[in-house]
């Protein structure tokens, strides 16, 4: 008992840790009706909602495994604060609506930095954490489409923002270039993904699933284009700050990893 | 390029992109995910919402309040590092100046 106090002390003591929980209580007043990626509550049938959680949850535990190896084996000094910067780079993108080109509104997604820093594994918890408290708490997306938003914009979205990195790598693209390709990939892949989703289940009465993914493609989309370019040159901005601050040598940025 | 001249450049587009639509396109901003449920409607007439949300934000103001919230919070954590870092930096500049104006002093 004594030492599970003295654990605990030691972790509310530990950086990281405070900024989880200060970040934890700003996902659970994180508002907004119109969050556009989630697919909102009740509005996958039973069977589909058991499908994706039974998908993501692999993923999630990957990713706990790797947040924990990152933690431990990283002999960069600076590990934690960047993971909980990526964190709230993610929490203050996805509570930015912004207008579109198409006369609606979206919000980026903020996992690209992420997926550039500690590569497409640990996003999976901070994407979880962020949905949970905004299905909880915020009406948005819901408790029984979590396995299918989170496949979408944790899992789907930075494994590809992880892939546009290593090709770029493979053809030698500017190192920036290739930052603002994967975080602008990643942010509209997101879309992408719960456009399928939500075709697969609602296909279109007269042209089927394709006709329906088609549809919903303009609705999320095409939106959100302009955002996911404006969420890449973010991403750029941030890493050139983190860079000429020293908080990350530039060597060690995953994307150019031994 | 140097970094701080990007990103300048970097700002500039990203106030271009967001601030564009506002100026030039007069729709009426509402969110995606509204047009993709009423899409859903429609593809699927006799479909049932069999799930509710545990609790709403009373009213628009309350979400405009945690929203700004959410924003502030993470901007907060993000800039404390960014200074936490540059104070770092600085300190340790002005030690290393420190040190060898000592050692220029002492073999002087």
């Amino acid at each position: 008992m004594k030492r599970l106090f003295s654990r605990i002390k030691e972790l509310s003591q530990d950086l990281t840790v405070q900024c989880m929980l200060i970040m934890a209580v700003g996902f659970a007043i994180a508002p907004g009706t119109v969050y556009a990626m989630h697919i909102m509550e009740g509005m996958l049938p039973p069977k589909w909602c058991i499908f994706w959680y039974v998908l993501s949850a692999p993923f999630f535990i990957y990713g706990l495994y790797r947040l924990k190896k990152i933690t431990q084996d990283s002999h960069e000094k600076n590990t934690k604060l960047m993971f909980a910067l990526c964190g709230a780079y993610v929490f203050v993108l996805s509570s930015l609506k912004l207008p579109s080109v198409t006369g609606s509104s979206s919000h980026p997604t903020g996992v690209g930095l992420g997926t550039v820093m500690f590569g497409p594994g640990v996003l999976v918890i901070m994407g979880v954490i962020v949905l949970l408290f905004q299905a909880l708490l915020l009406a948005h997306g819901g408790l029984t489409t979590l396995g299918a938003n989170a496949f979408s914009m944790t899992i789907v979205g930075p494994i590809i923002g992880w892939l546009v990195l290593i090709i770029c790598k493979k053809l030698h693209v500017n190192k920036k270039i290739s930052i603002f390709l994967c975080a602008f990939f990643a942010d509209l892949v997101t879309y992408v993904t719960t456009a399928c989703q939500l075709a697969v289940v609602f296909p279109d009465p007269n042209h089927g699933v394709f006709g329906a993914w088609v549809k919903f493609m303009g609705i999320y989309a095409v939106t959100q284009v302009p955002l996911a370019i404006a969420e890449g040159l973010l991403t750029v901005i941030v890493y050139n700050l983190i860079i000429s601050n020293k908080l990350w040598s530039e060597e060690s940025a995953l994307l150019y990893e031994k | 390029m140097k970094n701080k001249t990007q990103n300048i450049i970097l700002i500039v587009l990203i106030f271009i992109l967001i601030g564009g639509p506002l100026v030039l396109s007069h729709g009426e901003f509402g969110g995606s995910d509204d047009q993709g449920t009423q899409q859903i409607t429609k593809n699927d007439p006799g479909y049932k919402v069999w799930a509710k949300p545990l609790w709403t934000p009373p009213s628009g103001e309350i979400e405009t309040l945690l929203f700004t919230l959410q924003g502030s919070l993470g901007t907060g954590i993000i800039t404390y590092i960014f200074g936490y870092q540059r104070g770092k930096n600085k300190q340790k500049k002005q030690a290393e100046t420190a040190a060898k104006t000592s050692a220029k002093k002492q073999t002087a």
